[in-house]
Parts: C-alpha cells; structure tokens; sequence
C-alpha cells in the first residue's frame, strides 16, 4: 500500500490551539515519538487540519503523535503517540 | 458480476423545504476531510476481513467482494464539522450480506482501515440494512480521497462513522473507542440527536 500526502501542513499551523490551553509554545518542544521514537520538534510534525480535529504525525514514520479536538467550551488532546514533551521553561520572574 | 438490486434508502426524505439535522447546513460539493494520507489501495491486494469475539476469521478479497449482490442505494451525508450532502447515490454491498454467515453473539464493532484509522459503533447499526461496504459513487468507481476503492457506509450516523478504505471489522463483547471516540468525539454520533461530543 502506498499512500499519497498531499494534505498536510507543518504543525505551526497547530499553534493558535495549543496556546489556547498551554502557557508555553509548545511548537518549539522537543518531542519523541512513541512508535519510532524519532526526536523532531513539535512544529516539524505534519498536521492533517482538514478533519474533525487536529491530527499531528511524525515526519519520521508517519505514526499519529497527537490529536487535537476542539469544542465550544472544552478542548480534548490526545498525546499517547508522544513519549516526552522537552519544553523550554521561561525562567527568572 | 452478481445480480444487482435498487433501493431508495433515505433517512427523511424531503419534499420542497430541506430537513437537515439540528445544526447542519447544506453544501453541494462533496468536502474531503482526512486523519492523514490518502492510502492508495489496489483492488488486486485489497482485502476485507471479519473477525469474530472469538477469533474466527471470515476474509473476502476484491473477486469475492464483487461476486455479492450489490446494491445501488440514494442516501443523505451529515459529517460533524456541519455539513450536510443530500441524495447521494452509492453502490455496495450490504453489511447483511456479509454478516450472513458469520456466528457472533457480539454486541459491538470496531472497524479499521488501511492507513490505520478506526471507528467504533454497536453492531446492530451495522446490520438490517443500514449499512455497506461501498465500492461505487455517483455511478463511477469510489474515487481514493472519498475511501476507495471501498468504504464503510452507515449513513444514519456521522460520517466520521463510515470509515473510509475500510479494511474489516472486529467484533467485540466490550466496547472500545476508536480514533476520534477516544479524543472528545461522540461514542454513537447520531445527527439527528446532535451528538457530536462526549458532553453531548
């Protein structure tokens, strides 16, 4: 089976919903995946946004790393495909 | 080429002013929405398999498939992202047709698709002519980006239900969410009850 991507963007377009629900930019994470366990920054996975939710898969194997579901009110993510978030922490207030 | 047979399926019909569900609206075309790449499956290694609670397996490939009785059906489209596609017209085989001799006493299913997709839904919703596995749309063969060459079709539920490039079904006692079950979307997803959420 091949498949054909032409579909997706990079998740820097995620980053207006994450910030919605992180204090951080968690695009700029470092982050693992599960299945493969390549290391990417966040931003690097290619998003699939045309879909009831956001859908992050890794550049390395194509495996979902996230999920993102957004509703009035209430926001759902899924990160079962990611192992480790290396979030860079502001420091110093 | 197995016998093929009309039915004018249609949830409710309309008769001059549309009835759509509860927060739907009416579009056209036909908007392709997608968890990840388009899989591209050949119909020579396409494969389509049933399994039991037990573990039985019941496999059919395209051959077999098409040596069914097919149905040519009209049917109305509602995805949860709003939009509502009516009179849409299918051709497939019915999901009785290849439950027919199949031994389960299951209560639930959870279908799953090359691209590994899955969606989950109570077998009864599969059965009584409810739901297909489609292979043609608008009389032409079901094109990759809408599931072919061949997908779930259970019209009565949001499509997010009808898992495109659908690969088989796995029969359960318990019920497991699928892939957007499992992150806030609706565990049975019927629009005319409006249950896109989990809170809904």
């Amino acid at each position: 089976m091949s498949t054909n991507d032409d579909h997706h963007l990079d998740a820097n377009a995620a980053g207006g919903a994450l910030r919605e629900i992180f204090s951080v930019d968690v695009t700029a994470a470092g982050t693992s995946c599960a299945t493969c366990a390549h290391s990417f920054t966040f931003a690097e996975a290619l998003l699939h946004a045309w879909a009831p939710g956001l859908v992050g898969r890794c550049p390395a194997c194509g495996e979902v790393v996230f999920r993102l579901v957004r509703a009035p009110g209430r926001a759902w993510l899924d990160l079962r495909g990611t192992t480790c978030l290396d979030i860079r922490m502001p420091e110093g207030r | 080429m197995a016998g093929l047979v009309s039915r004018g399926f249609s949830g409710r019909r309309r008769t001059g002013d549309v009835k759509l569900p509860p927060g739907q609206y009416l579009t056209e075309d036909f908007p392709v929405l997608s968890s990840g790449p388009t899989p591209q499956v050949r119909t020579e290694r396409w494969e389509f398999t049933i399994t039991t609670e037990t573990g039985a397996e019941h496999h059919w490939d395209w051959a077999a498939l098409r040596a069914l009785p097919a149905e040519r059906f009209t049917t109305d489209l509602h995805c949860v992202t709003k939009w509502s596609k009516l009179g849409t017209t299918w051709e497939g085989v019915s999901l009785d047709t290849l439950f027919a001799g199949v031994e389960t006493t299951a209560g639930y299913a959870l279908a799953h698709s090359y691209g590994g997709y899955t969606t989950n839904l109570p077998l009864e919703d599969l059965l009584g002519g409810k739901a297909w596995i489609a292979f043609g749309y608008g009389g032409k063969d079901l094109a990759a980006e809408h599931g072919g060459p061949a997908r779930l079709l259970v019209p009565h539920l949001y499509l997010w239900k009808s898992a495109k490039w659908v690969r088989g079904i796995r029969l359960m006692n318990a019920d497991t969410p699928g892939f957007w079950e499992g992150v806030g979307y609706h565990n049975y997803g019927d629009p005319w009850r409006e249950q896109r959420y989990w809170s809904d």
